[in-house]
C-alpha cells in the first residue's frame, strides 16, 4: 500500500489519520520519534521533517552543525549517509506505517534523491507553496525545479510503488490569507502534480480563524478536487493552526481540538497536529505523542457527518474563479502559474517574496472571518465582498496575527 | 538581488532626512511575519527601512550594510538557528571595513529549546551584537528603549 492508499483505507475503516510535524537531527532520536508515533494510541503515519539548512541547500552549514553538535531544527537527510537513514527506518517503516518527508524547499532535487535512496516515496510541497513562504528563490526557477523533482519521484514506480505528493498550498504563510486563495493554490498545485504524472495526491488546508469559514474551505477543496481531478487518487489533509499559537497548554489543546472537528466535519482523511510547545520551541517526542493521542481521542468522540456539506459556498465560488483565471493564462500550468503571479491573479497578502505582487490585503472580522480589504488584480471583482481599510501599523498587524492566541488563551491566562 | 518589502502599494514619498535602518533575516530563516512586523515598527520609530527579506545570504547582508551604511541593523531569527547563524554573521559584519561601530541588534527565537538562553545571549553579545533579545515578553519594549537611547533619530 502506498501513502495515499493507506490513509484512505484507515479513514474508510473509521479513523482520522493523524501525523506529527516531527524532525530531529540526531538519528537515534529521529528513530525513537518515529517509533513513538507508530506506537501512539491513534491511527498514525510517520514524519521526517528536515532542518532549515537542508531546505535552503546549505549542506556545509548542516555539516558544520552536525560536527560541532549544534542543535538543528530538523533531520538533515542529505548530509546523513543513506545507511544512517535506512537504519532510522529499519523495522519502523512498514506496510501499515508509511513515512512522509516534510521539507519546505524550492530547490528540492537533492532532498528527493536522498529520500528515494533511503526507500521513501511520500513527500510534500509544490512549486508555489514551497517557494513564496520559504525564501528568495525566483518562482520560475521553483516551477522548473518542482517539475524535475516530480519526474525524479516518478522513478520510484520502477520499484513497484506509487509515489505520493501533498500540496502545501493550503497553508502558504499560515495566516491572514483568505481561504479561497489557499484553496485555489492547493488545487493548482495538485493539478500541477497530476499533469506531471502523479496519481496519488493529497490537498491541504490549514485551519484559519473562523470555524464556519474553514468548513466551507475544506468542502470547497473536496468539491474542486472531485471536479478537476476525477482520475486521481486524492485525499484532504487539514493542518492544525499554522499561525501564532496559544501560550497556555489548555488554550493550545482547545484550538487543536477545533482542528480535529474541522477535519472530521469537513470529511478530511488526515490531520497534521501541533503541540502545546508550538508557541515556544521545537516539541519533544512526548509532546508530539500527547498531541497525536489528544487529536485521535477528540476524533473518536465525534460522530462523522452522514452527509458532509457539498457546496463550499462563497469560498468555492472565489476559489473556482481564481483557478479558472490562472488556467486560462497558458496551456502549460507551470507557465500559467508564473504568469498569474506576474499579473496579480494570484497575490498573497503580506507575502514579501519579489514575485508576489503585494497589492492584495486582508483583515479579520470580529468573529475571525477572513475578508478581502483590497483585491489588487485578483480575479474576484464583483464576486468578493470588499471591506476597505487603511494600511495597518505594527500594533494592528500584531493584533491580527495574535487573534487566535488571544482568543484561546483568554480563559486560561493564570496558567502562564 | 535585494527584495524590498512592499508593505504599501503606494510607497510613501521619499522621507528625506530620516535615518535609515536595515531589517533582515539570516541565511537559513524563511519566516517573514517577524520581518513585516519589525519593518512597520522601525518605520514608526522614525526610520526609513530597507527590508532585505528572508534567507539573506551572508554576503548580501554585508554588502547591503556597506552600501547603505544604515544607522541601525535589525536582525531577526525565529527558526531556532539564530544562535549559530548570528555568531557567524556578526563576525563577518564586524570584520567588514567600516562596520565595526554600526549598531546591530538580534532578536527572535534563537535556539531550538528554552535551555541555555542566558548563555546564548551572553555569547552573542560578546561576539559583537549591541543588543540581543531572545524570545522575552519585554523584547519589544527593551528594543524601543535601546533605539531611543542609542540611535540618533531625526538627525540625518
Ligand atoms: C507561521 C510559521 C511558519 C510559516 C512561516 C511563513 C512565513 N514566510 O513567514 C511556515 C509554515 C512557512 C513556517 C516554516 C518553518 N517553521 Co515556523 N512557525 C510559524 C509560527 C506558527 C508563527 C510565526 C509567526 O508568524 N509569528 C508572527 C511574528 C510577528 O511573531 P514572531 O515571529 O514570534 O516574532 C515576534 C518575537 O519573536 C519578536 N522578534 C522577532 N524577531 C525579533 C528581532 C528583534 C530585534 C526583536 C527586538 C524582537 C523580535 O517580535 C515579534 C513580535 O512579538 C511559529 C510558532 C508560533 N510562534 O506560534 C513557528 C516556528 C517559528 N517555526 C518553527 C520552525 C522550526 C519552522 C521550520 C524550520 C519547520 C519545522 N522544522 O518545523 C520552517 C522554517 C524553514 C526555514 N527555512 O526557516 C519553530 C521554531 C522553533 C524554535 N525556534 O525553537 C516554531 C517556533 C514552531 C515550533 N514550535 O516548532 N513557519
Amino acid at each position: 500500500m502506498n501513502f495515499g492508499e493507506f490513509v484512505r483505507w484507515r479513514h474508510a475503516r473509521g479513523a482520522l489519520v493523524v501525523q506529527p510535524r516531527m524532525g530531529f537531527a540526531d538519528p537515534t532520536l529521529m528513530r525513537a520519534g518515529l517509533l513513538a508515533t507508530r506506537q501512539a494510541d491513534a491511527a498514525t503515519v510517520g514524519t521526517i521533517t528536515l532542518d532549515s539548512y537542508t531546505r535552503v541547500g546549505d549542506l556545509d552549514a548542516a555539516g558544520h552543525a552536525l560536527r560541532q553538535g549544534i542543535a538543528l531544527n530538523g533531520y538533515p537527510i542529505v548530509n546523513h549517509p543513506v545507511d544512517t537513514t535506512r537504519a532510522v527506518l529499519d523495522g519502523v517503516l512498514a506496510e501499515d506505517f508509511p513515512v512522509q518527508v516534510r521539507h519546505g524547499s524550492a530547490r528540492p532535487l537533492d532532498i528527493f534523491a536522498a529520500l528515494i535512496r533511503a526507500g521513501l516515496h511520500a513527500t510534500e510541497g509544490g512549486p508555489v507553496s514551497y517557494c513564496l513562504p520559504y525564501g528568495r528563490t525566483p518562482l520560475a526557477e521553483s516551477v522548473a525545479n518542482w517539475a524535475a523533482a516530480c519526474e525524479l519521484l516518478l522513478t520510484t514506480r520502477q520499484d513497484g510503488v506509487e509515489p505520493h505528493l501533498e500540496t502545501f498550498g493550503g497553508c502558504m504563510l499560515g495566516q491572514l490569507c483568505p481561504p479561497s486563495e489557499l484553496v485555489a493554490i492547493s488545487v493548482l498545485e495538485a493539478l500541477f502534480f497530476h499533469r506531471m504524472g502523479l496519481r496519488s495526491i493529497s490537498v491541504s488546508y490549514a485551519q484559519q480563524t473562523n470555524p464556519a469559514q474553514d468548513l466551507e474551505a475544506v468542502t470547497a477543496l473536496r468539491r474542486l478536487c472531485a471536479e478537476l481531478l476525477p482520475g486521481a487518487d486524492t485525499h484532504v489533509v487539514v493542518y492544525a493552526y499554522m499561525g501564532l499559537a496559544p501560550r497556555t497548554p489548555a488554550g493550545a489543546r482547545r484550538l487543536f481540538a477545533e482542528a480535529v472537528r474541522l477535519a472530521v466535519a469537513g470529511g478530511a482523511q488526515r490531520l497534521i497536529v501541533k503541540t502545546v510547545a508550538e508557541a515556544y520551541r521545537i516539541p519533544t517526542i512526548a509532546e508530539n505523542v500527547a498531541a497525536l493521542e489528544h487529536a485521535a481521542a477528540t476524533a473518536r468522540a465525534m460522530p462523522r457527518p452522514a452527509d458532509p456539506a457539498a457546496s463550499g459556498g462563497q469560498v468555492y465560488r472565489e476559489a473556482r474563479a481564481i483557478v479558472e483565471a490562472v488556467l486560462d493564462g497558458a496551456p502549460d500550468l507551470g507557465r500559467a502559474i508564473v504568469l498569474a503571479f506576474r499579473r496579480g491573479l494570484l497575490d498573497v497578502p503580506y507575502c514579501i517574496h519579489p514575485d508576489n505582487a503585494g497589492r492584495s490585503r486582508s483583515h479579520l472580522d470580529e468573529d475571525g472571518t477572513l475578508r478581502w480589504t483590497r483585491l489588487g488584480n485578483l480575479p474576484l471583482g464583483g464576486l468578493a465582498e470588499l471591506r476597505p481599510r487603511d494600511p495597518v501599523g505594527s500594533t494592528e498587524l500584531l493584533s491580527a496575527l495574535s487573534y487566535t492566541q488571544r482568543t484561546f488563551d483568554a480563559p486560561h491566562l493564570k496558567e502562564v | 538581488m535585494t527584495s524590498t518589502a512592499r508593505l504599501d502599494p503606494h510607497p510613501a514619498a521619499s522621507r528625506d532626512g530620516h535615518p535609515t535602518a536595515v531589517v533582515s533575516s539570516m541565511a537559513s530563516d524563511a519566516h517573514t511575519w517577524n520581518l513585516v512586523f519589525l519593518q512597520l515598527l522601525v518605520e514608526e520609530l522614525g526610520f526609513e527601512v530597507t527590508n532585505l527579506g528572508p534567507c539573506v545570504p551572508d554576503r548580501l547582508l554585508v554588502e547591503q550594510c556597506r552600501i547603505r551604511r544604515p544607522a541601525l541593523v535589525v536582525l531577526s531569527s525565529v527558526n531556532g538557528h539564530g544562535y549559530q547563524d548570528g555568531l557567524r554573521v556578526i563576525g563577518q559584519l564586524r570584520g567588514a571595513a567600516g562596520l565595526a561601530g554600526m549598531p546591530i541588534v538580534l532578536g527572535g527565537k534563537l535556539g531550538v529549546s528554552g535551555e541555555h538562553r542566558a548563555e546564548r545571549v551572553a555569547e552573542l553579545r560578546d561576539a559583537g551584537f549591541d543588543a540581543v533579545y531572545d524570545d522575552r515578553p519585554d523584547a519589544i519594549e527593551s528594543f524601543r528603549r535601546f533605539v531611543a537611547g542609542r540611535v540618533a533619530v531625526g538627525r540625518p
